[in-house]
């Protein structure tokens, strides 16, 4: 199988604002076809990843290549930018009508009348907004916009599509509605794509990659099932929602696994470390099964008797902590819930399994750190 | 209430007979403004783009001269031009004291702030990230400057209008550098505050009608403009 095509590269990027490095990034590919998330919290460089990729924003250092050409001249970038195309969180429409503002980007490149037309006809039906087309931009819904600004964006049919966010200022109905026509469009054009998002479910659902920025670097990148599941340190564990991450000390190592001793108890995880290493075990919330204390096991070789201590509503399900000699946290659906007749004080039983404990070790500049 | 029952009847008849002095006089004062406005508007709009979508240092005090432009006082102005055009003056020797070009030159020097101030105001209305989106679209940078003008033609040409309104109601600059004088530097304005003084209202009230019912059709004309290709 070839590998795809190295797109759009960055080496050694700084982008500084007021004398402050808000990104670094030492290096960067894109394939061609790929789908990245680039996901992290508010002011982690994401958009300002996204403007520099897009030559929209001139970093301190550093330089940026497309299909192995340097941009560098002013010639070049603007080819460039005839390549690509952006969606900003704002759908950032023009006073004008719906049929105008998607023929924009074609206007702009000297698009004759009737490939316009027919290309504005095709993407308004892509995004089912074909009614729209003589309505004025400024009295559409929220979601009305967006769609017309990611009609728009497609219109162009560019080689690399820039997300910045799109759906982040809409109701979750709409954002599910469009997050399903886009993924269905990038899919069929096999658009190569960069989304910014700070919410796992859209990085989840159509990404091949995902970038984690912290402060301006990158953190981990991989796979979803990679990122979520192998966190590579504390912060990402955290921003991917593994709620139980507990110090431990390795007491031996096995064959299938690791012993691990976490305030006084011993778990096991399938991972893979040094005796008396100090490492993060990290259990997602949803892995953890909660039973009655006198329940059997189900073959679990981590089950911990404890005591609810909170209980919190989380959307369809139920966030109960649990003191088990360490504090664990469990999502449990509704129904377990009012099975289990859960409420704060009530002793249960926890489980899960080895191969949900994924084992973060710590780097050597941490180690180092702590010895210091 | 007679005299105002006259100076509408004189009004009338002055506009319907087609008086010939009272037509030039119209024309000058259209002409004077018109040029002064069209020069104010490239100068204003122009540098107040350059000023609203850069960054420099000292900005906000090149803004806050500008806003203070906006209220010049045009007889300082008149003052000012006079000086300079003085057969003694840096530019003396061009010979423009007391010509419809030194009225000119007076009114574009009060009608650029208020442009220009207009203008930044306008753009730095728009969205912030617009300019980022005209060019990921792919826009030269004369079609984001095009594309800007466009989304912010409204502010514009309520700037334009108010360029236009303080030039063709100001008197101050144009009689100090015009001189009022007949058939050829005498503007509206001018020639209002001459036949007030004269003790003819009747004149003076036709003249103020004529000059409101231009400022009236110029500002229609540019309202008609500004509100063209609006979808519903």
């Amino acid at each position: 199988m070839s590998v795809p095509e190295v797109l759009l590269a960055a080496e050694d990027i700084r982008v500084e604002l007021g004398g402050v490095a808000v990104l670094e990034l030492p290096s960067f590919a894109l394939h061609e076809s790929e789908v990245l998330s680039v996901v992290g919290p508010n002011g982690s460089g994401k958009s300002t990843l996204l403007l520099t990729l897009a030559c929209l924003l001139r970093p301190s250092a550093g330089h940026i290549s497309y299909r192995g050409n340097v941009l560098v001249s002013h010639d070049a970038v603007f080819r460039f930018r005839r390549r690509i195309s952006m969606v900003f969180q704002e759908p950032l429409l023009f006073d004008t009508t719906v049929y105008k503002n998607v023929a924009s980007g074609l206007r702009i490149r000297g698009l004759s009348r009737n490939e316009t037309r027919d290309r504005v006809a095709k993407y308004l039906k892509c995004f089912h907004c074909e009614h729209l087309a003589q309505r004025s931009a400024r009295k559409l819904s929220g979601g009305e916009s967006q769609r017309i600004s990611l009609a728009r964006a497609f219109a162009v049919e560019p080689e690399i599509l820039l997300l910045d966010e799109p759906f982040s200022a809409l109701d979750p109905p709409t954002r599910h509605s469009l997050m399903h026509d886009l993924e269905a469009m990038v899919r069929e054009t096999k658009t190569t794509t960069i989304m910014v998002t700070h919410l796992e479910s859209e990085a989840l659902s159509m990404s091949s990659r995902i970038l984690v920025l912290n402060e301006g670097r990158v953190v981990q990148t991989g796979t979803p099932s990679q990122v979520m599941s192998r966190p590579s340190n504390q912060f990402v564990a955290r921003f991917v929602g593994m709620e139980n991450i507990l110090e431990g000390r390795v007491i031996s190592r096995e064959r299938d696994g690791l012993s691990v001793a976490v305030s006084g108890r011993v778990l096991h995880s399938a991972g893979d470390a040094q005796p008396d290493e100090i490492i993060e075990c990290c259990i997602r919330p949803e892995n953890v099964t909660i039973d009655n204390p006198d329940a059997a096991g189900a073959g679990n070789t981590n089950r911990f008797s404890g005591t609810v201590t909170h209980i919190y509503s989380s959307g369809p399900f139920v966030k109960v902590s649990l003191d088990c000699g360490f504090h664990l946290t469990a999502l449990v659906t509704r129904e377990a819930f009012s099975d289990l007749r859960l409420s704060e004080g009530t002793q249960v039983s926890a489980s899960f399994r080895p191969s949900s404990v994924h084992v973060i070790r710590r780097s050597k500049a941490e180690l180092e750190r702590l010895k210091s | 209430m007679d005299l105002i029952a006259e100076g509408l009847r004189k009004a009338f008849e002055l506009i319907v007979s087609m008086d010939r002095e009272v037509l030039g006089i119209t024309w000058l004062s259209l002409k004077v403004s018109g040029i002064a406005t069209l020069i104010s508007v490239g100068i204003g709009i122009s540098l107040g783009m350059i000023i609203a979508l850069t960054s420099f240092p000292g900005k906000k005090i090149v803004i806050s001269a500008i806003n203070t432009g906006m209220g010049l006082p045009p007889v300082v102005v008149g003052l000012f031009v006079t000086v300079f055009l003085w057969r003694n003056g840096p530019f003396g020797f061009l010979d423009l004291l007391y010509t419809p070009s030194a009225m000119i030159i007076a009114q574009v020097i009060i009608a650029t702030p208020i442009v220009m101030g207009l203008s930044v105001a306008a753009l730095q209305n728009l969205p912030p990230k617009l300019r980022l989106q005209i060019l990921s679209l792919g826009a030269t940078r004369w079609q984001m400057v095009w594309i800007m003008i466009r989304e912010a033609r409204l502010p514009f040409m309520a700037a334009v209008m108010a360029g236009f309104g303080g030039v063709i109601s100001e008197i101050g600059a144009s009689i100090m550098v015009g001189g009022n004088i007949r058939g050829y530097s005498r503007v509206l304005t001018t020639a209002t505050v001459m036949e007030t003084g004269r003790g003819n209202f009747d004149v003076a009230f036709a003249l103020s009608i004529i000059l409101l019912l231009l400022v009236f059709s110029v500002n229609y004309l540019f309202t008609m403009i500004q509100q063209r290709e609006r979808p519903r």
